[in-house]
C-alpha cells in the first residue's frame, strides 16, 4: 500500500493537573494515497487528538507519525508537513483570517512565500474547486456556515496539499451546509486526487467513503469498508450513534483478561469470539 | 443597539479617489492637513475650501455622510469657536465682565471652525473611499522602512493584529448579541436602573464574551499554524500595490493646491 500518512504505535497523553490522561493509546494506522477515509467516534474517543497528530499540530507522546516519509517530530520540516497535510476545523469562523474571501484564501500561499501571480492562480483554482469563485470579493461574515466552511477548505486547498484532514467540519452546520461540504470533499477526492480523512460523528457522512475507521477510547475498534461497518452499527443506532455494543462487550472482556479479538464487530462474530474465548479458558 | 456600531466607513463606489493608491491617499492626507493649518488668510483658506469641496464631489460619497461625521465633532467645533471669539483684536462689538468680542475675534472663530471642518471632511474622504483592509496594508507598507532599524516583525505583527481585529469585529458583535439575548431570557435587565446598576448588568455579558474570545484566539492560532504561518518571515502578498499614472495626476493636483496656499499666503 502506498501510504501518505503512517501512524506507528502512537500514544498521546494529556496532563490535567496531577493525572495523566491518554487520549490516543498505542494506535497504528496507514492512510492510502488518494483514498477517502472516515474516522467515526463519539466525543472523547480521541479522534480529534488523532487528527491533530496527522499534520504535526500535536506531537505524539510516544510512537511516530510519518507524512510521506517525514517524521512530524522533526522541527526543521514542520512547514513541509503542514503543506502536505492540510487541516480544516469545526468552526469556520475561527479559521478565517481576512475580511475578504480571496484575501483569506491567499493567506496560506502567502505564508509559503510564493510569487504574487502564482498565489492569484492558486486562489482562483481553490475557489473554483469549492464552487465559491463568485463570492471571491465578499465578506466572510455575510456568508452561510456551509459557504464559510468551503472558504476554509479553499484556504487549505490553495496550499495544494496532498491530503486533507477535516476535524468535524460539519458539526456546526445545518443539513444543507453539511451536504455541501460532503459533496465538495468527494469532488476534490475524485477530481483532484486529494486524499481525504474526514473525522465526524455523523454516520451518514461515511456512506460513500472507501474506508471507515471507528475509534473509541483512544483506539481503533473497527476499520473496514462502510458496508461492513454499517451492518454492525446500524442496529446500534438506537443506542445513540455510540460505539457498537459488541465492540464494547468484547473490549470489556479483553480488558478483563479474556483473549478475544476486538475487531469482530457483528453479533455473530462476537458471539463466536466469546465462545472461543470461553472454551480456551477451560 | 450593537448593530449601530460600524467599523470602517467604506462607501462603495469607483470614483477616482476610490481608485487612488491607499498609501498615496494617506500621505496626501497628512500633507494637506499641514497645509490647511498653514493657510493664514482668507484667500488661501478659500482655495483650501474649494479644494476640499471638490474632493468631496469627486469622491461620489453622499454629502449627508460627510455631515454625519460632523455631528460627532460639533461640540468641539462650537467650543473652539466660542474660545476664539475672545482672542481677536479690532473693534469691540460686545463686552461684558472682562471679556470682549471683537470683529477680529469673529473672523478668527469662523476661520478656526472652517479649518476644523475641512480636516474632518478630508479625513472622512479617506475613510469613506478606502476599505479598512487597504488602510491596514497601506500602514504596513508605509511603516516598512522601519525594518531597517530592526522593527520588521513589529510592523508585520501590528498589521496582522489589525487585520484580525477587523475580521473579528462583526463576529464578536454577533456573539455579544447572542449572549445579551441569552441573559435577557434569564431575566437580566440591561436597560433600566442607575448607571451603576447598568454597568453591573454588563458583567455577565462581558465575562462569557471574554472567555469565548480567548477560545477563539486559541483555535485561530492553530488554524494559522496549519496554514504555515510563522510570523511573517518570508511571506509574500497576493495583492501588490502599484503606483499608476492617475496617482501621479492626483499627486500633482495636491502639490499644486499646497503651492497655491503658500503663494496666496505670501501675496496677500
Amino acid at each position: 500500500m502506498d501510504s501518505i500518512i503512517s501512524v506507528r504505535n502512537v500514544t498521546y497523553e494529556y496532563k490535567e493537573e496531577e493525572t495523566v490522561y491518554a487520549a490516543v493509546k498505542d494506535l497504528s494506522l496507514e492512510i492510502e494515497r488518494g483514498s477517502f477515509t472516515v474516522i467515526l467516534g463519539h466525543n472523547g474517543s480521541g479522534k480529534s487528538t488523532l487528527a491533530k497528530m496527522l499534520n504535526g499540530l500535536n506531537k505524539p507522546t510516544s510512537g511516530d507519525v510519518l507524512v510521506d516519509g517525514i517524521n512530524t517530530k522533526e522541527e526543521s520540516t514542520e512547514v513541509e508537513v503542514k503543506r502536505k497535510v492540510g487541516m480544516v476545523f469545526q468552526n469556520p469562523d475561527n479559521q478565517i483570517i481576512a475580511s475578504i474571501v480571496e484575501e483569506d484564501v491567499a493567506f496560506g500561499p502567502e505564508n509559503l512565500g510564493l510569487d504574487p501571480a502564482e498565489i492569484r492562480r492558486r486562489v482562483d483554482d481553490a475557489l473554483k474547486a469549492v464552487d465559491m469563485y463568485d463570492f471571491r470579493e465578499s465578506t466572510p461574515h455575510r456568508l452561510s456556515g456551509g459557504q464559510k466552511q468551503r472558504i476554509a477548505i479553499a484556504g487549505i486547498m490553495a496550499m495544494e496539499p496532498e491530503c486533507l484532514v477535516l476535524d468535524e467540519p460539519t458539526a456546526m452546520l445545518d443539513p444543507k451546509g453539511r451536504a455541501e461540504i460532503i459533496s465538495t470533499l468527494h469532488r476534490l477526492n475524485s477530481e483532484k486526487g486529494i486524499t481525504v480523512v474526514l473525522i465526524t460523528h455523523y454516520m451518514e457522512e461515511a456512506e460513500n467513503a472507501d474506508r471507515v475507521i471507528v475509534m473509541n477510547d483512544g483506539k481503533i475498534i473497527a476499520d473496514d469498508v462502510p458496508k461492513v461497518i454499517f451492518s454492525d452499527v446500524k442496529t446500534l443506532k438506537s443506542v445513540g450513534l455510540d460505539v457498537p455494543q459488541t465492540a464494547e462487550l468484547l473490549y470489556r472482556l479483553k480488558e478483563n483478561g479474556f483473549s478475544v479479538d476486538t475487531h469482530a464487530l457483528s453479533v455473530k462474530e462476537a458471539a463466536a469470539e466469546i465462545i472461543k474465548a470461553l472454551r480456551s479458558e477451560e | 443597539m450593537l448593530k449601530d456600531i460600524t467599523f470602517g466607513q467604506y462607501y462603495e463606489s469607483r470614483s477616482l479617489i476610490h481608485r487612488t493608491d491607499p498609501r498615496l491617499k494617506m500621505v496626501l492626507l497628512i500633507a494637506l492637513i499641514v497645509f490647511i493649518f498653514l493657510a493664514k488668510n482668507t484667500f488661501s483658506m478659500a482655495l483650501a475650501v474649494l479644494f476640499v469641496l471638490s474632493v468631496m464631489a469627486v469622491s461620489k460619497v453622499p454629502v449627508k455622510l460627510y455631515l454625519k461625521n460632523m455631528k460627532a465633532i460639533l461640540p468641539v467645533l462650537i467650543f473652539t469657536g466660542i474660545i476664539n471669539l475672545f482672542y481677536g483684536e479690532g473693534e469691540t462689538l460686545i463686552s461684558f465682565w472682562k471679556l470682549e468680542i471683537t470683529t477680529g475675534g469673529i473672523y478668527r472663530a469662523v476661520f478656526m471652525m472652517v479649518r476644523i471642518t475641512l480636516l474632518i471632511f478630508l479625513s472622512s474622504a479617506l475613510t469613506y473611499t478606502t476599505t479598512p483592509n487597504d488602510l491596514t496594508d497601506a500602514i504596513e507598507s508605509l511603516l516598512s522602512p522601519l525594518r531597517f532599524v530592526g522593527l520588521k516583525s513589529a510592523v508585520h505583527t501590528l498589521a496582522m493584529m489589525m487585520t484580525i481585529a477587523l475580521r473579528f469585529i462583526p463576529t464578536l458583535i454577533e456573539e455579544a448579541e447572542k449572549i445579551m439575548n441569552a441573559q435577557k431570557a434569564r431575566g437580566a435587565d440591561l436597560e433600566n436602573g442607575s448607571l451603576r446598576e447598568r454597568v453591573k448588568a454588563l458583567i455577565p455579558i462581558l465575562i462569557p464574551l471574554l472567555i469565548s474570545s480567548v477560545r477563539r484566539a486559541y483555535e485561530l492560532a492553530e488554524a494559522m499554524e496549519c496554514r504555515c504561518y510563522n510570523g511573517g518571515e518570508g511571506r509574500t502578498r497576493m495583492k501588490q500595490m502599484h503606483i499608476r499614472p492617475r496617482d501621479f495626476a492626483v499627486l500633482a493636483v495636491c502639490a499644486a493646491v499646497c503651492g497655491g496656499i503658500i503663494t496666496l499666503n505670501i501675496l496677500f
